[in-house]
């Protein structure tokens, strides 16, 4: 008991929602959601596929707002930031709120431009762009394989690749948060493995948020780990205590690969 | 014996109309290249009319309809984009917008003749710009605008929304991801439409009848409040009008085979602008 | 750019664009209310009744006649004739195209067939001057062949590529395993075509049919070049007749400003616009329900 208040105090919130419900239509897919995120953590997003974990992620970064026919209740907010404040700036939200998609979505450019774009409209200066650039396909372990070929249509690269490449443009904006929706789930377990080191190196500066049918990554990359089923969350916790200590019976079989 | 042979007769059936519908396109094209092109001269196609255009070449008229088709796409590309972006990407997804869209598609479908009317009522009386130049070509404007909104639209819905996603989600402005994203990608899609409807309404002749185009007009036509002459109403009158009929046949031809031949250049840009981005990806 | 400054720029945008987008609405919009409002116009001058039931079209007479029927029977004597003509070749050619051709051949054909739709209405009606009216002329000794069948097989050339083209892509859209079955059940390839796959592609050969139809029906300089014009009332594919599109062509350029005749000419402009409304309508469902199949 004493622990978990240390760790309490210790952990700041950066990204939280509280009793969040949302419809498609009349399609009730998130029920009295609430989470929070800790500052500079790693949390793992899990459950069986059409839980929800993509919808609730691009709650965040109001990846909604476009779509039709989509409702939104509750309170999610970034520190002490409503995000769905009228006054605020979507744009600044989504620059501060980071998001790698579950299917790989590279701009229709160059490898280059596709990176460059985002410190381009972000107002980054001219002359320290080739240095991001190259930085961020650096450390998303991607720059070895493309360095001679940088004006290549990024539609060439491999589906792993692509993924790399939109890691990449997302840590080269610096983002706050790093929503990541099944980053590895194109690629081999080289990349894979280079994926989740990259992680390790940014859970240093950002907090992250990564959805995955792998319960071994998330056992190897995540802090905390929370479980989602038919849009609730069942269970959150310390990543070991989800998986070996699990509170309730549908997170045990879970976990334990008995369905999902 | 019968059994055997039916599946020739029926290949050849098909054949058949299949050579038949080919047939209309080489006679069309024979008969205007082989008597269109001894009139096909370069001073033909540089030189005033003549002599109660009996005689001469008929520049004014190619001159006219490259203007008027110039207008026609001033008038109708930007509105037409314009609409097409704010029905794909920014109009509500509900009854009224695809009331809206189903209209459109429909007014693609209306008579020619009947845009010609609108024009004559509202631009040429209604807002007193007489027949002119820009009469018509407003009335050529509006006929194509139902053509590029469609063509556009279909351009923008074969972009994925994980590509306008794309954008969002690194901070950029709804605006900058059309701009940027979307448009540059349905570029080739939309260009070819542009460009096949302006095809088309170089050969209109309907709706110009009435709001602007002339048989004859002294001095050089250009003018945006002068009325104009133009290759396809010029071939139809050098066809039907004419007191010397016979005598000026060849001229009709003439007109013919250069209208045709500004049409297909038109349609073959179009095919070499989706042939080519269709190797492209 | 300063992050203001973007979202105030983007906000401008999209104020653009929306006004840019519901003038064009407004402005399309229009054609339909110019149309009623000159048509209201005209009966407040003529009975309706006799608009519709009147034989005949003299509007410059001593007696002013506004009866539409001439011109409404001389549209459907070449819109039939030209369907007559269009439909058989139009299916037998998409069947030659989608169940036959290989894939290179239906790579030559489908841009001819394009081309063809690509050649302008006054260049086919100038063909029907100095072509088919000839031919016709012949044939059936008569001083000119300027009658609705020469309109009606012009109009025939004019609708071919809409019916070819919408009939091949219904056909295309039919999965598979429809020829597979009958295949399988040792027909041939004609019966196949014929039994199976023109009935289960019914719904996208009507719309076909009905496409081609309404282009015919709405075509102006082919008709107008080629029938003769005479306001009659027609008596038959040898004789001249003139359309509801023609009718318009010639009377409009000497009619003076909101007479009686100007309005009428707005009044059978509605009607025509009815007609391609309608037939256009049937034609998109007509679509739709073969777009469902394939989706289904
Ligand atoms: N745009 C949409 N319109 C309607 N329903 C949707 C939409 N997007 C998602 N859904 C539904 O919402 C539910 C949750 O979808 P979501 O994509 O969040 O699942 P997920 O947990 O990410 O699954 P997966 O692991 O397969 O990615 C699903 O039942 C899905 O069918
Ligand atoms: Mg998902």
């Amino acid at each position: 008991m004493t622990e978990d208040v240390a760790i309490m105090i210790k952990e700041k919130t950066k990204l939280s929602a509280a009793g969040v419900n949302l419809w498609f239509g009349n399609k009730h897919v998130l029920k009295n959601v609430g989470v929070s995120f800790s500052e500079k953590k790693v949390t793992a997003l899990i459950g069986p596929s059409g839980c929800g974990k993509s919808t609730l992620l691009r709650c965040f970064n109001r990846m909604h707002d476009l779509a039709p026919d989509v409702r939104i209740e509750g309170k999610l907010a970034l520190e002490k930031q409503d995000l769905y404040d009228r006054a605020i700036s979507v744009t600044q939200v989504r620059k501060r709120i980071g998001m790698v998609f579950q299917k790989a979505n590279p701009f229709p450019k160059s490898i280059y431009e596709n990176i460059n774009y985002g410190l381009k409209i972000n107002d980054v200066p001219a002359g320290e762009r080739q240095g991001i650039i190259e930085n961020a396909l650096k450390e998303s372990f991607l720059w070895d394989e493309v360095k001679d070929d940088l004006k290549k249509p990024a539609t060439r690269l491999s589906g792993g690749q692509q993924q790399r490449l939109c890691i990449a443009r997302t840590v080269a904006l610096r983002p706050e948060v790093i929503l990541m929706d099944e980053p590895c789930s194109a690629l081999d377990p080289i990349s894979t493995s280079k994926v989740e080191e990259l992680i390790e190196k940014l859970r240093e500066q950002y907090t992250i948020v990564i959805v995955t049918h792998n319960m071994q990554q998330a056992q190897r990359v995540a802090d905390s780990t929370i479980f989602m089923y038919l849009g609730e969350v069942v269970e959150a916790g310390n990543t070991s205590d989800i998986f070996n200590n699990p509170q309730k019976e549908l997170t045990a079989n879970y976990v334990r690969g008995h369905f999902g | 014996m019968m059994k055997k042979l039916s599946p020739v007769i029926e290949w050849f059936t098909l054949l058949f109309c299949t050579g038949t519908v080919l047939s209309f396109l080489v006679v069309i094209l024979y008969d205007l290249v082989v008597k269109g092109w001894s009139t096909l001269s370069w001073r033909f196609i540089t030189a005033l009319p003549t002599q109660g255009m009996t005689r001469g070449g008929i520049l004014p008229a190619i001159t006219g309809t490259i203007t008027l088709t110039l207008v026609t796409a001033l008038v109708a590309v930007p509105l037409g984009i314009g609409c097409a972006v704010y029905l794909n990407e920014y109009a509500p997804d509900n009854w009224m917008t695809r009331l809206i869209r189903g209209s459109i598609r429909n007014l693609s479908g209306v008579p020619s003749i009947i845009y010609g009317l609108f024009g004559l009522a509202l631009f040429v009386q209604g807002m007193g710009m007489g027949t002119s130049m820009i009469a018509a070509g407003l009335t050529l404007g509006l006929l194509s605008l139902p053509y590029i909104i469609s063509t556009t639209e279909e351009a923008l819905r074969r972009i994925p929304a994980s590509t306008r996603e794309a954008a969002l989600g690194i901070g950029a402005t709804q605006f900058e991801s059309i701009r940027d994203v979307v448009l540059p990608s349905a570029l080739p899609g939309i260009l070819t439409g542009v460009v096949l409807t302006l095809s088309r309404a170089a050969g209109e002749t309907a709706p110009i009848l009435f709001t602007g185009v002339a048989f004859y007009i002294t001095g050089s036509s250009g003018f945006l409040n002068q009325e104009f002459m133009a290759l396809p109403y010029h071939l139809y009158m050098l066809s039907t009008q004419h007191q010397s009929i016979e005598e000026v046949r060849p001229l009709a031809y003439g007109t013919a085979l250069v209208l045709i031949i500004v049409v297909f250049l038109l349609n073959l840009t179009a095919f070499y602008i989706r042939y080519k981005h269709s190797n492209n990806d | 750019m300063k992050l203001a400054a973007r979202e105030r720029l983007d906000k401008l945008v999209k104020l653009v664009f929306r006004t840019t987008g519901l003038l064009v609405i407004m402005i399309l919009g229009g054609i339909l209310v110019m149309l009623l409002w000159n048509t209201f116009a005209f009966f407040l001058h003529v009975k309706p009744v006799d608009f519709v039931t009147g034989t005949q079209w003299n509007p410059v007479g001593h007696k002013a006649r506004y009866g539409m029927l001439p011109l409404l029977v001389s549209t459907a004597l070449v819109t039939l004739g030209a369907m007559a003509i269009a439909i058989p070749l139009g299916i037998g050619t998409a069947a030659f195209i989608s169940e036959y051709a290989g894939k290179k051949l239906r790579n030559i054909l489908k841009p001819l067939i394009e081309m063809l739709a690509a050649v302008p209405s006054v260049a086919i009606g100038f063909l029907g001057i100095v072509i088919v009216g000839p031919g016709i002329a012949s044939i059936t000794n008569q001083a000119n062949g300027l009658n609705a069948l020469n309109g009606a097989i012009l109009l025939a050339i004019m609708a071919l590529p809409t019916i070819i083209t919408v009939t091949e892509d219904a056909l295309q859209a039919l999965p598979q395993t429809y020829r597979e079955a009958s295949y399988g059940v040792g027909a041939s390839r004609w019966q196949t075509v014929r039994k199976v796959v023109i009935p289960a592609a019914a719904p996208g050969i009507i719309a076909a049919v009905m496409l081609g139809a309404g282009r015919a029906i709405g075509e102006t300089m082919t008709v107008l070049m080629a029938t003769g014009n005479a306001s009659a009332f027609p008596k038959g594919f040898f004789h001249s007749v003139r359309t509801i599109t023609a009718t318009i062509a010639i009377e409009m350029g000497e009619v003076p400003y909101q007479t009686t005749h100007y309005y009428a000419l707005f009044a059978i402009a509605a009607v025509l616009f009815l007609i391609t409304l309608l037939v256009n309508l049937a034609g998109e469902y007509f679509v739709n329900r073969y777009r469902k199949y394939q989706v289904a």
